[in-house]
């Protein structure tokens, strides 16, 4: 197969008509990031055409979520970007909150900014990690998944699961965090950077590291506009865009923190833009600690979307129905569209949701970075070597939760 | 959070600016829940779409999302829905446009190559055909899989069902066998709203009558 040279023979020169050739990689490859199936056609070692092929994960979540309610669509977010679960969710609740008009109490966006953060770092540890991993290192993902755990115990000490969280809700978050978590986050955080500095030191100036991901797909301004490209994608390039500045959601306008931007727009680039968004991230916990202490009160905007509390529904008779009416049918959100975005570890996530009035929704449009990162692996892998697809899909990226939703 | 009010008067002048220039695209245009939402015709989508691409003013250079929704009571069932963001005016816009069952969509990858998949998607979910569109392909269900899942007439269910044959050593594909009934509960109160008929209170009628 490899010479393609069956019945021609070019008389007068001798040369053989060579023909390109064509590889499946995945859907089971451990480079693939999960269930990725790419036919690749190379020409010797150079990637000529790249066709993704996904859906190999399709659940159908957006047509499962308009036959449940609201309230049971929510852990639905858990399983897209399973990686960072709460930011997902994140986008659902800003959506119904934004259709329905509830203010969510200042305690409850602390703790949102606070979990948020907590994915982002998740995400990036995880993805700085296999990305190492994915070219050839082994250390790393152990060093870094040490952390990783400790962070998915706060998220099980604040919701009681450590990766299917279902801890934010419409009007606020499930229950308060006790005094000695945040204690505990804020400790954690000053212990991190640390870790950071040696993930750092094995990586960042590591020869093979380096060799495998300088110069490899770069991105320029005008490809993260026709591909549709955001957040560290972008940032990668030298793109100061954040949604978390620019169209600041919850309470992140009170909150300090940098932007970092890559200079060149390749995957060494982007790894270190991730390096210091973890730093940004744990100095936003930090700060989100801090405020927790000063503010109290409650964490859920009493009314028609969230639960009575529980002493209420010890005394009184309309709490007590309330609640169950709440746990079945489910409240109503008024009838609308809205498109809500937030700055999810792996780019802009957003929820386009249309409502008809009714305890469902009419319509809800998952929009995924991942998605579109991956559409453009044709593009970015062109001309590449066969070896450097491997980096392209770490560095897109990309968890299959959320491209085939 | 920052100002609505002063968001909304800055869209109202953006959606003004848009109608102004292009009155014979815009069919219709509102600002709700602070998003400017754009209605326009089927025919003069591309057109449009590079006009607020390339404007100085409108500069939406990054598509963000295309998705469609079905309304079978319609003549024109399906809104198409394009989401536009621009990285340097801060803003975002939405299309909408409307489409009857049989119409073709003209394709925007020429504009945005990042549409590609979004059409696809569209093509494989709600059998919307794209004109133009380079490659149109089912993208996210099964390879030989039947039908356009968010239809809202096709069940949630499906119909189709796969497991693992232990006879004949592979996979086999068979029509949905349910153990129960598919329950879908409305929630409506019986005393207010419900217009069917609960079972047993047939027995009332014939008892009557």
């Amino acid at each position: 197969m490899m010479d393609g040279a069956k019945g021609f023979q070019d008389a007068q020169t001798g040369e053989q008509k060579i023909r390109n050739f064509n590889i499946n990689f995945g859907p089971q490859h451990p480079a693939a990031h999960g269930v990725l199936r790419l036919v690749l056609e190379l020409d010797g070692e150079i990637v000529e055409r790249c066709d993704p092929h996904i859906g190999l994960l399709h659940r159908g979540t957006e047509k499962l979520m308009e036959t449940r309610t609201y309230l049971q669509n929510l852990p639905y977010f858990d399983r897209l970007d399973y990686v960072a679960p709460m930011n997902q969710e994140h986008a659902w609740c800003l959506a119904i909150e934004k259709l329905t008009g509830t203010e969510v109490p200042r305690r409850a966006q602390l703790i949102r900014v606070l979990y948020s953060e907590i994915g982002r770092v998740l995400n990036h540890l995880l993805n700085v990690t296999t990305q190492a991993m994915d070219v050839g290192a082994l250390t790393p993902p152990l060093w870094g998944f040490e952390e990783r755990e400790k962070l998915m115990i706060f998220y099980e000490r604040a919701c009681g699961a450590r990766l299917h969280a279902a801890y934010f809700r419409p009007g606020g978050v499930h229950q308060d965090l006790p005094d000695e978590l945040v204690e505990d986050i804020d400790a954690w955080a000053k212990t991190f950077p640390e870790v950071l500095d040696d993930i750092d030191g094995l990586l960042t100036e590591n020869r093979i590291f380096k060799q495998r991901n300088v110069d490899i797909g770069i991105v320029n301004e005008q490809e993260i506009l026709d591909w549709g490209f955001s957040g560290v994608m972008v940032r990668g390039s030298g793109l100061a865009w954040d949604l978390r500045r620019a169209q600041p959601y919850e309470c992140y306008d009170e909150f300090e923190f940098q932007v970092p931007v890559g200079k060149n727009g390749d995957c060494f680039d982007r790894y270190l833009v991730r390096m210091e968004e973890m730093r940004q991230s744990t100095h936003i916990i930090r700060q989100a600690c801090e405020k927790l202490r000063r503010e109290r009160g409650d964490v859920l905007a009493r009314g028609k979307v969230t639960p009575p509390s529980r002493a209420d529904m010890k005394t009184s008779m309309e709490s007590l129905i309330h609640h169950f009416k709440l746990y079945t049918e489910g409240f109503h959100v008024p009838e609308g569209e809205v498109y809500c975005a937030v700055e999810a570890p792996k780019g802009e996530f957003g929820v386009y949701l249309v409502a008809d009035g009714t305890n469902r929704p009419y319509r809800a449009k998952l929009r995924a970075p991942g998605f579109l990162h991956l559409q453009a692996m044709d593009h970015i892998s062109k001309g590449h070597q066969l070896a450097d697809v491997s980096a392209i899909i770490g560095t897109l990226d990309i968890v299959f939760g959320e491209v085939d939703r | 959070m920052p100002d609505t009010t002063q968001m909304t008067d800055a869209l109202n002048e953006l959606g003004g600016h848009i109608e102004a220039r292009r009155p014979d695209c815009v069919a219709a245009w509102q600002v709700d829940h602070g998003e400017l939402t754009v209605t326009v015709a089927l025919a003069n989508l591309p057109g449009f779409v590079e006009f607020i691409k390339t404007d100085a003013t409108c500069r939406f250079s990054t598509l963000v999302d295309i998705t469609a929704v079905d309304h079978p009571g319609r003549a024109k069932r399906f809104d198409v829905v394009y989401h536009f963001l621009s990285m340097y005016q801060n803003q975002r816009i939405r299309l909408r446009t409307l489409v009857r069952e049989e119409d073709l969509v003209p394709s925007i990858t020429g504009i945005h190559p990042s549409a590609n998949w979004f059409e696809r998607e569209i093509f494989d979910m709600f059998g919307i055909l794209f004109s133009g569109h380079p490659d149109l392909r089912r993208l996210l269900t099964d390879y030989g899989f039947r039908g356009h899942p968010l239809r809202k007439d096709f069940p949630t269910t499906g119909y189709t069902e796969v497991r693992y044959d232990e006879v004949q050593k592979r996979v086999v594909y068979e029509p949905v066998k349910l153990v129960q009934e598919y329950r879908q509960f409305d929630f409506l109160s019986p005393w207010e709203g419900a217009n069917y008929i609960l079972p047993g209170d047939d027995k009332a009628d014939e008892a009557k009558g």
